[in-house]
């Protein structure tokens, strides 16, 4: 049912994709996408520290990567991550969005016409509201949406602004948004494959 | 809603059409994530019932389009942008054209001219400007404009002048223009081996015996087709031994002429035509 999740992060985020990526087996059937804002200059430090902190592969997207299941793709410092329609990743140097390059909206608004709603979108921590219009779109296309309780949040303007533009399907406390997203994909998998 | 989507995509690839059959502007080969958005950004702002109103207003209204025209050429740029880049540059490029007694230099996109200016300083301060013809180009007439002119907003100098220091500049930055109260005028001597003209990597041909292509963070638009498509072009345009110079998330290594290239610094995309 679903082919891929989409991950929107700013202030505080690195702890809270830490803790989500962290309860995900190595082999998660679905390639996850992330936009965590950062400063510009920031090469690939975030890659580091969450590939040492969770079995799934992390790395950057690459221009022109074909995505693959059970991988974690970064957007690049100072670039906008966008998807296309055969699943390969495009690079922008369009100016900022909502104050934000990457942003996580150009994102999941690729994402969502890429997938059409095929997606489980989730946002977590972030002084800003990013996301919010991405996450508006997701939820019209069908798509299924996460946000972080804005109460175990460092920053809660994100997920709060993502709770205000759509009715999103669960707000979870942080701990439980990384088990929960692996129960909702196991379950969605079996339904489409009843005899494996 | 997902039909809606479907529905786009067919006006897209019309819209697309339409505007090469009007006006030459061939956008059928940009990765369409991007188009698309800049296509809706517009239809938003302009509150058009659909891609399709657009496509009418569009074949209509010349000024309209070169409108659009702007929405879809993305000219975001700077001075010494990747400052690293331009260090390699000096340390790994400069030191070889050092050794040939006349240059052609040839910016592919060169959008408001930040990055040509850039280049002017570096090769003032080699001692190179003096034999060095440098080409620049874009399909944008409207940013080729502001390129002439060499006039950059006065916010974004300080920005440029930490860059300038990072990617190895020797003198003092403000050398080089003179600030307005808004604005800074770049120096009138670094202009006067530059020539700026209008170019269509899409569509139009070879540029002949360069010593150095850059072509930075124009590539990231194309599709696959396109890219091979202005990487051969680049790759008949250079002489042997010529530097070839892409953006920082470019790579050769996917295209067709790739095997044509040596690595010459490969963190900064910096890469040499074999013999
Ligand atoms: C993001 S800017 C890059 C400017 C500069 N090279 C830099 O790296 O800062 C991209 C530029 O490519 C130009 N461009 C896009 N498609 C082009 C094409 N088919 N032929 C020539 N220029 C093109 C745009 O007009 C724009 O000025």
């Amino acid at each position: 049912m679903f082919e891929a999740v989409v991950i929107g992060s700013s202030a505080g985020g690195i702890k809270a994709l830490t803790y989500v990526l962290s309860a995900l087996p190595h082999e998660f059937p679905l390639p996850i996408i992330i936009v965590q804002h950062l400063h510009p200059n920031s090469d690939s430090y975030l890659t580091k520290i969450l590939g040492a902190k969770c079995g799934l592969l992390v790395k950057q997207a690459d221009e022109k990567e074909t995505i693959e299941r059970g991988i974690v793709y970064l957007a690049p410092p100072n670039y906008h991550l966008l998807i296309e329609e055969d699943h390969t990743f495009s690079l922008s140097l369009e100016g900022p969005v909502n104050f934000a390059r990457p942003s996580v909206d150009v994102l999941f608004e690729s994402a969502l016409f890429a997938y059409r709603g095929k997606l489980i979108g989730i946002i977590l921590t972030g002084a800003n509201h990013d996301g919010a219009q991405g996450v508006k779109q997701i939820k019209s296309a069908g798509g299924y949406i996460i946000v972080q309780d804005p109460a175990t949040a460092e920053a809660e303007a994100m997920p709060r602004a993502a709770i205000v533009a759509a009715s999103v399907d669960k707000i979870l406390p942080l701990d439980q948004i990384g088990p929960y997203l692996l129960q909702l994909v196991n379950r969605s998998q079996s339904r489409r494959h009843p005899f494996e | 809603m997902i039909e809606d989507i479907e529905t786009q995509n067919i006006e897209l690839q019309l819209l697309l059409q339409a505007i090469y059959l009007k006006y030459g502007y061939d956008f059928r080969n940009y990765a369409k994530a991007s188009v698309k958005r800049r296509i809706l950004h517009r239809l938003n702002k302009d509150s058009f019932a659909n891609i399709s109103a657009m496509q009418h207003k569009l074949l209509y209204d010349v000024n309209f389009f070169e409108t659009l025209l702007l929405d879809l050429s993305i000219n975001v740029t700077e001075m010494f942008r990747d400052p690293s880049f331009y260090l390699a540059l000096r340390q790994k490029v400069i030191p070889v054209l050092k050794h040939f007694p006349f240059l052609k230099i040839w910016h592919a996109g060169c959008s408001t001219g930040e990055e040509v200016y850039s280049m002017a300083i570096v090769l003032k301060e080699e001692d190179l400007y003096e034999r060095t013809q440098i080409y620049a180009t874009d399909m944008n007439e409207v940013a080729l404009k502001q390129a002439r002119e060499g006039i950059f907003p006065i916010n974004r100098l300080k920005q440029y002048t930490i860059n300038y220091q990072k990617a190895g500049g020797k003198e003092s930055f403000s050398d080089y223009y003179a600030a307005h109260y808004d604005h800074a005028v770049m120096d009138k001597s670094l202009k006067e081996n530059i020539l700026f003209s209008d170019h269509n990597l899409a569509t139009d041909g070879v540029f002949g015996e360069m010593n150095l292509i850059l072509c930075r963070n124009v590539l990231i638009y194309f599709n696959r087709e396109l890219q091979n498509r202005a990487i051969r072009l680049f790759s008949e345009s250079l002489c042997p031994t010529g530097f070839l110079c892409l953006g920082t998330k470019e790579s050769i290594r996917l295209s067709e002429d790739s095997e044509h290239f040596e690595d010459v610094v490969k963190e900064e995309r910096i890469y040499q035509k074999k013999h």
